[in-house]
């Protein structure tokens, strides 16, 4: 079977947010780039999927040139080969992304089986590109995935809700989008990195129409503005914290 | 004009959250109720404003696409000036289908909305560790409330509809529309104190060095009856199941204190502990970025911290 996985290259922020000067992106200056865990749990399962029943996995992307490295990492721990729709770096809307996502896998040779997603995208969380990508390509779709089976021509799906889960059984093809948990992704090997160098990355660029969804700036929200109290250094600090815990009715 | 706010039954306080965030943005409140379980509701939908309640019947259980084309058929017949839904999984996933479906621009996770020509709106971005002012350029305005962006509130006594006028129809589907349904409604896997509801969260990062590590943590959780909680590096590492994640990723917390040992304070796992009422952090980096968000601070070593920590509890408890 042929799944493809989408991906979307973000900053990994540490502590603190800090902002470029026109407050339009987050100051990567001094920061790595990565894709959302629930990406990640996608293209494991992609690659899983491939290993048991044959078939190739795919990586796609919307993003700048660099956004290759994000490619690259996801072909390092297995997936065969990548779709490059390459941006120039600027902020597309869900509707935009979805349409040249959708254009992309209908150009395709060989229709996915499965398309996977993540939930949500890790910096935009528009929460709707996977499903406007499944409502343009005729598909039915699954949401928040965190079982995952295939039987026959139909993919079983688990949602965790409130008290229990969900379960949909949904013939193929058909779209998922998943959350992190749904499995444990493996981490790249060096042999690994070297045969994601040799892997085909098929090129393309999409033009960007306006955005309707039209970001103006980023903002950080108020900071908590608290100063912790120190209770103390190593062990000795022990029966301070229990006066805490003591305050607040635990102890 | 209207404003239209689906309610996910599955959340009622997230979507009396959405009726008092969509109250300002039309002159007239109506509500989408989906399925056998809407039956009941009206009555407590006319305190937070609802004049009408639109009810589709024949679309049980759960089918995104069916309950969207149920909320299609409500924007073709009353024209409303904004479709709003709770920002929660099922309202984020209803919506979505509805703008694919009018091929409309949506919002998700909204913090505030004002109408024109663009709205302008602020929306959540990375989990709510960063906001984003955006132009929704589009006609109903499709938005979410991002959860507790607002505080649920009914209208004032004497200003609030008499009765709340129940419409029920029954959508015009099409097969495709009930492809993704709900098949089986099973238990949960976890067990032992929920992460959710938990009062007390003792977590464990990196900083824990093992699985074997967790013990501490356990202990402590333990006698306070509360649950154990990670950071994501913990979950990556084998050492603990995701179920225990704390963070954008993982699962929000609201305790009455997180006590958090060996995380370094990642805005991705601050976005999941921002409700706790009060925060402890353990860590021998007096640098690290949790004691920006603490409320009290333990500088050192875990393991030397934790076990004093549980031992003086047990002393004060049996003394
Ligand atoms: C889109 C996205 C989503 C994410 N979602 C999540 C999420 O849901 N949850 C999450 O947690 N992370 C999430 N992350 C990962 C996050 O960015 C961090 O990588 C992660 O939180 C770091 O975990 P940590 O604090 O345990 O590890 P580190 O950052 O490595 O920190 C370890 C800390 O332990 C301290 N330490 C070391 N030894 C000791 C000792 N003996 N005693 C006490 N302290 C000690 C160190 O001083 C250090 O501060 C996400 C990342 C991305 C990009
Ligand atoms: N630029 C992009 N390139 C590839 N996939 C994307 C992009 N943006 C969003 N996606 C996919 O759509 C999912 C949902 O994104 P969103 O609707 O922004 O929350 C993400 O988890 C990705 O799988």
């Amino acid at each position: 079977m042929n799944v493809l996985v989408c991906v979307k290259r973000v900053p990994l922020t540490g502590g603190k947010i800090v902002l470029t000067e026109d407050e339009r992106a987050i100051s990567t200056r001094h920061l790595g780039f990565t894709i959302s865990p629930h990406e990640e749990c996608g293209a494991e399962e992609a690659i899983r999927l491939v290993e048991a029943y044959g078939g190739t996995s795919t990586v796609l992307t919307l993003g700048p040139p660099e956004a290759e490295e994000q490619l690259r990492d996801m072909m390092a721990i297995g997936v065969d080969r990548a779709i490059h729709l390459v941006s120039d770096g600027g902020e597309w809307d869900p509707q935009a992304t979805a349409a040249a996502i959708a254009a992309a896998i209908r150009a395709q040779p060989a229709s996915p089986d499965l398309i996977l997603f993540g939930n949500e995208s890790a910096d935009a969380g528009n929460y709707q590109v996977a499903i406007r990508v499944a409502h343009a390509l005729g598909l039915p779709c699954v949401t928040g995935v965190k079982g995952l089976s295939v039987e026959g021509g139909a993919v079983r799906c688990e949602q965790e809700v409130p008290g229990g889960r969900d379960l949909y059984e949904v013939p193929m093809p058909a779209v998922v989008t998943v959350k992190e948990g749904l499995n444990l992704p493996r981490y790249p090997s060096v042999p690994g990195r070297l045969r994601a160098k040799r892997k085909p990355v098929e090129a393309l660029s999409p033009e960007r129409p306006d955005p309707l969804l039209e970001m103006v700036r980023l903002v950080l929200p108020p900071g908590s503005g608290k100063r912790a109290e120190v209770l103390g250094r190593g062990p000795e600090a022990a029966p301070a914290v229990v006066g805490v815990l003591r305050e607040l009715g635990l102890v | 004009m209207s404003t239209l706010v689906f309610i996910d039954r599955a959340d009622a306080e997230l979507s009396a959250q959405a009726l008092t965030f969509a109250r300002g943005l039309g002159d007239e409140l109506h509500a989408a109720l989906m399925g056998e379980a809407a039956a009941s509701a009206p009555d407590d939908l006319a305190a937070y404003g609802v004049s009408v309640a639109h009810i589709a019947e024949g679309v049980d259980p759960y089918a995104p696409a069916a309950w969207a084309q149920a909320i299609v058929e409500l924007v073709e017949r009353t024209a409303p000036a904004a479709v709003v839904g709770p920002g929660t999984d099922r309202g984020n996933e209803v919506l979505a289908h509805v703008a694919a479906r009018i091929d409309q621009p949506m919002a998700a996770n909204c913090v505030s909305l004002t109408p024109g020509d663009p709205a302008t709106l602020t929306r959540v971005r990375w989990g709510g560790s960063l906001l984003e002012e955006a132009r929704l350029h589009g006609a109903p305005m499709l938005v979410t409330v991002a959860p507790h962006a607002v505080t649920a509130e009914t209208v004032a006594p004497g200003s609030a509809p008499a009765t709340v006028s129940a419409s029920p129809f029954t959508p015009a589907l099409s097969d495709a529309d009930l492809v993704v349904q709900v098949s089986e409604r099973a238990g949960a896997l976890a067990a032992g104190v929920s992460l959710t509801d938990a009062e007390v969260v003792v977590s464990g990062g990196r900083g824990v060095g093992s699985a074997a590590g967790f013990e501490v943590i356990e202990e402590l959780a333990g006698l306070l009856g509360g649950a154990v909680g990670c950071s994501r590096a913990v979950t990556s590492a084998g050492w603990r199941p995701h179920t225990d994640q704390v963070g954008q990723t993982g699962t929000k917390i609201s305790p009455e204190i997180y006590i958090a040992c060996g995380i370094s304070g990642a805005t991705q796992h601050m976005a999941g502990c921002k409700g706790a009422k009060k925060l402890l952090a353990i860590n021998p980096d007096g640098e690290a970025s949790i004691f920006a968000s603490a409320d009290y601070a333990v500088i050192g070593d875990l393991h030397e911290i934790v076990p004093a920590i549980s031992a003086e509890i047990r002393k004060a408890r049996s003394g």
